[in-house]
């Protein structure tokens, strides 16, 4: 496993996402209100691309006339047959047990950390004052 | 080390890498761009007619589908073109996303809207397909060759849709005679057999691909359906009657060369239903005397039918008993691209197929069914 600086987290806004090239696999990145998680940007089922997806949210019963809509903004939906992934870790909706797609470990890190190494200069001149995107692939 | 930011801007929907078997796809969707594109197509008569009362789909809603689709246009979301309009409006980038990376040698349009063969004003009707078949010619197969068009026509009319056939059946740009799937009687029924005979005599398969209502609750079981889910898979059922009625008609000993191909309507029912239809043969028989054979004959010699959207069956070895089951020289590859239950010819196919299996599903089997551009 290497750690690989892949952008400025401003460069991923809350509720963005941005695919990246990361030791070769196509990786999507997504912001959800300030934290960082990755997956790999390939749908299980086809191979389609999870980053053209629509991000989404769970309806769940409640009382008949209320409804509750949980999860807003943590579930990928693939843009081809609709699967459904939980971002945070990768599993699908229909099959956790089973089907998920392959998820890396993603955070923020300051210059300053980053600067001590090591780290995959995937990358590009690390500022001290600025705080990067951090890939585990 | 240090390299420079990565500032490009992130691709989306990767360009697949190309694949390298050539296909033939038998089922793809060009939308217009706008509704109203299909207007310069008709002629002046039916101009003002368009523009007051538009096209109907013969269902409950104006301008809305009894079932909220999974996605806008039931599109994959990565297909809207980047020049604007939606999903299967611009040649340009169907070639990009889907032709050239797929090797697609041949493509069969299957115009979903508009449509005229639901139209129960019949020379509307009969001026609106006339209108689509002329768009396919101007806006796509007259552009790129690969594409080939489905002539639409107007199945409750037979004397119109004979004469649209006639219009333009030398024309090579067409593959396929195309009627709506939910006819006001049974499909085998003598009424319709003109339209059989006129596309016999041009080799031109009938193609009969899912969907539409044409005034009918979309299910046999009576009444209306409650979600699309449970929709979805009734148009299988939809086209078992069709082909069942086909079959004990006497369709095919009336016309020994008709072929029809029958789209989007799934593949599991098939073997059982050969059997079943047998075991009736054999016992009911005597009913049907012009049903000389057993029904599988017929439905093994006349019936071809896509792929997609491929069952998502358990074990990759139950798909392969399906395949064989169907019989090999029956099934024909397609995408439905750009419809968002589309099937990747690369990863569609659980099982691992042999080099002859493959190229049979992808192209030869297509080939012998549709003319393209044999003499």
């Amino acid at each position: 496993m290497a750690r690989h600086v892949v952008a400025r987290i401003s460069d991923i806004p809350p509720g963005d996402r941005k695919l990246f090239t990361i030791a070769g696999r196509p990786i999507v990145v997504f912001n959800i209100r300030g934290e960082f998680f990755a997956l790999l940007n390939r749908c299980p089922h086809q191979g389609a691309s999870l980053a053209d997806g629509l991000l989404t949210g769970f309806v769940n019963p409640s009382k008949p006339g209320k409804y509750c809509y949980e999860r807003q903004g943590e579930i990928i939906r693939c843009p081809w047959h609709g699967w459904e992934f939980d971002i945070a870790t990768g599993q699908s909706w229909f099959d956790p047990a089973k089907t998920k797609v392959r998820s890396y470990k993603a955070q923020a890190s300051s210059g300053r950390q980053l600067v001590q190494g090591p780290y995959k200069a995937e990358s590009f001149p690390v500022s001290l004052e600025e705080d990067y995107v951090v890939v585990d692939v | 080390m240090s390299t420079t930011l990565q500032t490009r801007p992130a691709p989306s929907a990767p360009t697949p890498a190309r694949a390298v078997e050539k296909i033939v796809d038998c089922d793809i969707h060009p939308l217009p761009r706008s509704p109203t594109d299909i207007r310069k197509y008709l002629p002046e008569r039916w101009r003002s007619h368009f523009d007051t009362y538009g096209n109907s789909f013969r269902q409950p809603f104006v301008g809305a589908d009894l079932w909220p689709k999974p996605a806008p246009y039931i599109s994959r979301r990565d297909a809207y073109p980047p020049g604007g309009g939606p999903p299967g409006s611009d040649l340009a980038f169907m070639r990009e996303q889907h032709l050239d990376p797929f090797n697609v040698e041949y493509g069969v349009l299957q115009v979903l809207a508009p449509t005229g063969s639901n139209q129960r004003n019949a020379e509307y009707g009969a001026a609106l397909c006339s209108a689509i078949n002329d768009w396919q010619l101007a806006e796509w197969t007259g552009l790129e060759p690969r594409l080939r068009g489905s002539l639409v026509v107007t199945q409750e009319s037979p004397d119109a849709a004979v004469k649209e056939i006639r219009r333009h059946g030398r024309n090579r740009q067409f593959a396929q005679v195309s009627v709506a799937q939910r006819t006001l009687e049974p499909l085998g029924r003598k009424r319709y057999w003109p339209i059989f005979a006129e596309a016999a005599a041009h080799d031109l398969p009938i193609g009969i691909h899912t969907g539409g209502f044409n005034g009918h609750a979309a299910v046999p079981g009576g009444g209306w359906c409650s979600y699309y889910a449970e929709s979805h898979h009734l148009i299988a059922l939809g086209m078992q009657a069709l082909l069942t009625s086909m079959v004990m008609e006497g369709v095919f000993e009336e016309f020994p060369t008709l072929k029809v191909v029958l789209i989007e309507g799934g593949l599991s029912w098939i073997p059982s239903l050969r059997w079943r239809l047998d075991g009736l043969w054999q016992r009911l028989g005597r009913e049907v005397p012009h049903v000389k054979r057993p029904p599988s004959d017929y439905i093994r010699e006349h019936f071809f039918f896509s792929t997609q959207p491929v069952d998502d069956i358990e074990k990759p070895e139950q798909q392969r008993q399906l395949f064989e089951w169907i019989g090999w020289e029956q099934l024909l590859f397609s995408s439905d691209y750009p419809h968002w239950d589309y099937d990747d010819s690369r990863y569609a196919f659980k099982f691992t197929m042999s080099k002859e299996e493959k190229r049979k599903l992808s192209y030869d089997n297509a080939m012998a069914v549709f003319r393209f551009d044999r003499s």
